[in-house]
């Protein structure tokens, strides 16, 4: 009997589009290194469907909210159906940032000084004091994103100050906690991580250069409005330096199977972690599937032997 | 080894034309991926409820079809579309007051698909048209895509204004600009809701004719009236200045993907050929179906069944909106499928689009109805899809969005200017389809 896998894509998140284009991807890899596929949008059908109808392995190519804040994660351990990823509790520390920004500084990993703001807290305390204390805190430009999400939604950075209240709100549109963290200039990178079962391997840094200078939705996801270089073009024990801390996230983290850990590098060469990705992009402009070729993978076996390594 | 030009994984980048320089991912848009999920009201498609359209009336016409015309409906057509059908469409037009002989039709895939063909006679680059303010928005992405620059004209409760037109005519003339044409959807408009009034009509055709300035008189909603009809078509009384664009779309079915342009002799012929150049001929299958639907059913009779849906609709929408929404302000349409909502001082409906998604309602933000970034403090409802009952639970949520938009705003309004930047932004083409 061929390996049958449920591939979970869309949802109700506001990066629903970029998870069914993932979907699709991730079906048609499996597809055609002969796995049983099935594809299917979670809905309020999908448990009973999952009792009808069991999958050896559900892979949920979810972005955003329930993919990757751990909760369906949760519910399929709950009903002992084996997924791909990682497990319910690591997935709900990664997809909030600044949790995954302090377990990453514990286990010695830089990461830019940053501070985090529920919106309740400016209802209390009044946000003409909270951003005046910012202000003078922080120097140089900021990075202004919501807690929770991804794709670079509700993300600002603000370069003058007088900015800073309007991208507060754009970040408070998508969650109720923003992050604000010093911006650091440098080169940015993601390192991809895949565990197929023989330990976390980190794949070659991929470089990003957006034309428009800023990584936004657009520049993700309309093909040539990003430059890549895998590998990032820098020194070897840079880029040594850049897997170190991405392992280190993803150890510290305890995540399983596959991450993104966003970096950036600075001019003295140092690498600062930014975030963690549970369900990275896998669609045609993503940063994960250049990985998998730079690093020698075919990203259909890959992901197969993701999923045979979640039945293990 | 790293290519030292890196990948920017499309190898025809540099190739495409300049005029796709709009084609781009959008956040926007990304976000009405949500709204096709059953547990949003999308107040943002324009979906026509095709349900309200007995299926044995389009069965009927089918089986006729295969029966009697088979081979010919499934052969290559005509590049200006059956003649029968043709003649059939001056019945329907007449209901609006219009005269025309079957020779000045061009039947085409959808009266968006003659929007292209007639942009694509009259506009080089850096051409003027001129379009209402708000205006449709995938007219818009069509001028945009010939690179057209789109001078939006001032509209009221009774549509463009006439003084306005006048005025931003004088001021392109002084800077030497070319006016190819001027773009109006006069009757229930897209996305105001508002009627052009009968007064204003025969002004602008005045400005229009007395200027040089061809007229295209976009029409899908005019039969879709709910208490009197609206004044008739700017094209009954002038045969020679305008282009008038009708579907059956809306009173019919979309699916079918038929319209048609009524153009003046000469416009009409180099419409057939860019009609030919495009497609060949439209859909000689779906132009059978229609004709034999409009030879056999009642289909003023389903216009009626199509008015009194939407007539529904529309109260619900009014009656939600004054029950959630006291302070806001909106128009109230006698026909068609859109209301819209003017929101209160520093809203940005483009920006609150997130949190509306997250409260599961969804709409149209009004940037996307205006090519140079206004229409933040706007956005278009519809309520041509969503039953009565999800239309007030969609206006609720609304109103939960919008408050709380408020009191983030609130919030922070001591601190700075929140405005948005205020930068022209390409119009996001919003499917339709994607919206309900």
């Amino acid at each position: 009997m061929p390996l049958s896998v449920l591939v979970l894509s869309g949802g109700i998140s506001h990066e629903r589009d970029v998870s069914l284009r993932s979907g699709r991807r991730v079906a048609d890899g499996l597809l055609a290194h002969g796995v049983q596929v099935a594809l299917r949008d979670p809905d309020a059908s999908l448990l009973a469907h999952l009792k009808a109808n069991r999958p050896d392995v559900v892979w949920p190519a979810l972005h955003g909210a329930s993919g990757e804040d751990g909760a369906l994660r949760g519910l399929l351990e709950f009903i002992g159906v084996p997924y791909v990823g990682s497990r319910a509790d690591a997935a709900r520390l990664a997809w909030d940032k600044p949790t995954a920004k302090t377990i990453a500084a514990r286990a010695g990993v830089p990461t830019p000084i940053s501070i985090t703001l529920p919106r309740e807290a400016f209802r209390e305390l009044g946000a003409l004091g909270i951003l005046e204390q910012i202000s003078g805190e922080f120097s140089g430009p900021l990075v202004v994103k919501p807690a929770q999400g991804g794709s670079s939604q509700g993300v600002t950075i603000v370069e003058n100050r007088e900015l800073l209240p309007r991208a507060m709100v754009e970040a408070y549109t998508y969650w109720d906690v923003a992050l604000i963290e010093q911006r650091i200039t440098g080169t940015e990178i993601a390192v991809s991580i895949l565990d197929t079962g023989d330990g976390p391997v980190a794949l070659p840094p991929v470089e990003i250069v957006p034309l428009g200078g800023v990584y936004s939705y657009e520049a993700r996801y309309t093909a040539g409005e990003t430059r890549f270089y895998t590998p990032a073009r820098m020194d070897p024990p840079v880029a040594e330096r850049a897997a170190r801390i991405a392992l280190d996230a993803h150890r510290a983290l305890g995540l399983r199977h596959l991450s993104r850990v966003d970096i950036i590098v600075d001019g003295a060469g140092t690498p600062w972690f930014l975030e963690a990705n549970v369900m990275p992009g896998l669609t045609e402009t993503s940063v994960y599937p250049q990985a998998l070729d730079a690093g020698g993978y075919d990203p259909g076996l890959a992901y197969r032997a993701l999923a045979e390594a979640a039945l293990a | 080894m790293t290519d030292p030009r890196g990948t920017n994984l499309d190898p025809w980048y540099d190739s495409y034309a300049a005029r796709t320089a709009g084609l781009a991912a959008s956040e926007v848009r990304a976000l009405f991926a949500v709204a096709s999920r059953p547990e949003v009201v999308s107040l943002a498609g324009g979906m026509p409820f095709v349900s309200a359209l007995p299926k044995e009336l389009v069965q009927g016409a089918l089986d006729r079809v295969l029966g009697d015309y088979g081979p010919q409906a499934m052969q290559y057509g005509s590049g200006q579309g059956l003649p029968r059908l043709r003649e059939q469409i001056l019945e329907v037009m007449a209901l609006e007051g219009i005269r025309a002989g079957v020779d000045d039709l061009v039947v085409t895939t959808g009266s968006q698909h003659a929007l292209e063909l007639v942009t694509k006679l009259f506009i080089d680059p850096g051409d003027v048209v001129l379009a209402e303010a708000p205006s449709y928005v995938t007219a818009l992405v069509v001028f945009r895509s010939f690179q057209a620059d789109v001078q939006h004209v001032l509209t009221d409760d009774l549509g463009l204004v006439p003084e306005a037109l006048r005025a931003r005519i004088a001021e392109l003339k002084a800077e030497g600009r070319s006016i190819k044409f001027l773009y109006t959807v006069p009757s229930f408009g897209n996305p105001s809701g508002v009627t052009l009034s009968w007064q204003r009509r025969m002004e602008i055709l005045d400005i229009c004719r007395s200027e040089g300035i061809l007229v295209l008189e976009d029409n899908p909603y005019g039969l879709l009236w709910f208490d009197a009809p609206p004044p008739h078509a700017m094209r009954s009384v002038d045969e020679d200045g305008i282009v008038y664009l009708g579907t059956f779309s809306k009173t019919l079915a979309p699916g079918f993907r038929v319209g048609w342009a009524l153009a003046p002799h000469a416009i009409r012929e180099k419409l057939i050929l860019a009609n030919e150049a495009a497609i060949l001929s439209p859909s000689s299958f779906s132009q059978y179906v229609i004709s034999e639907y409009l030879d056999s059913a009642d289909w003023r009779g389903q216009i009626d069944t199509f008015r009194g849906v939407y007539k529904e609709r529309r109260d619900a929408m009014l009656h939600a909106l004054d029950d959630y929404l006291p302070d806001l302000s909106w128009t109230h349409p006698d026909g068609g499928f859109y209301v819209w909502l003017r929101l209160p001082e520093h809203l940005d409906s483009k920006a609150m689009l997130p949190r509306a998604v997250k409260e599961l309602v969804a709409y149209t933000p009004g940037t996307a109805f205006y090519s140079n970034g206004d229409g933040r403090s706007h956005m278009r409802l519809s309520f041509c899809y969503p039953t009565p009952e999800f239309i007030r639970e969609g206006i609720r949520r609304l109103s939960v969005v919008i408050n709380g938009e408020l009191d983030l705003l609130s919030e922070f309004s001591q601190t700075a200017p929140l405005a948005a930047e205020q930068n022209p932004t390409e119009p996001v083409f919003v499917p339709p389809t994607s919206l309900t």
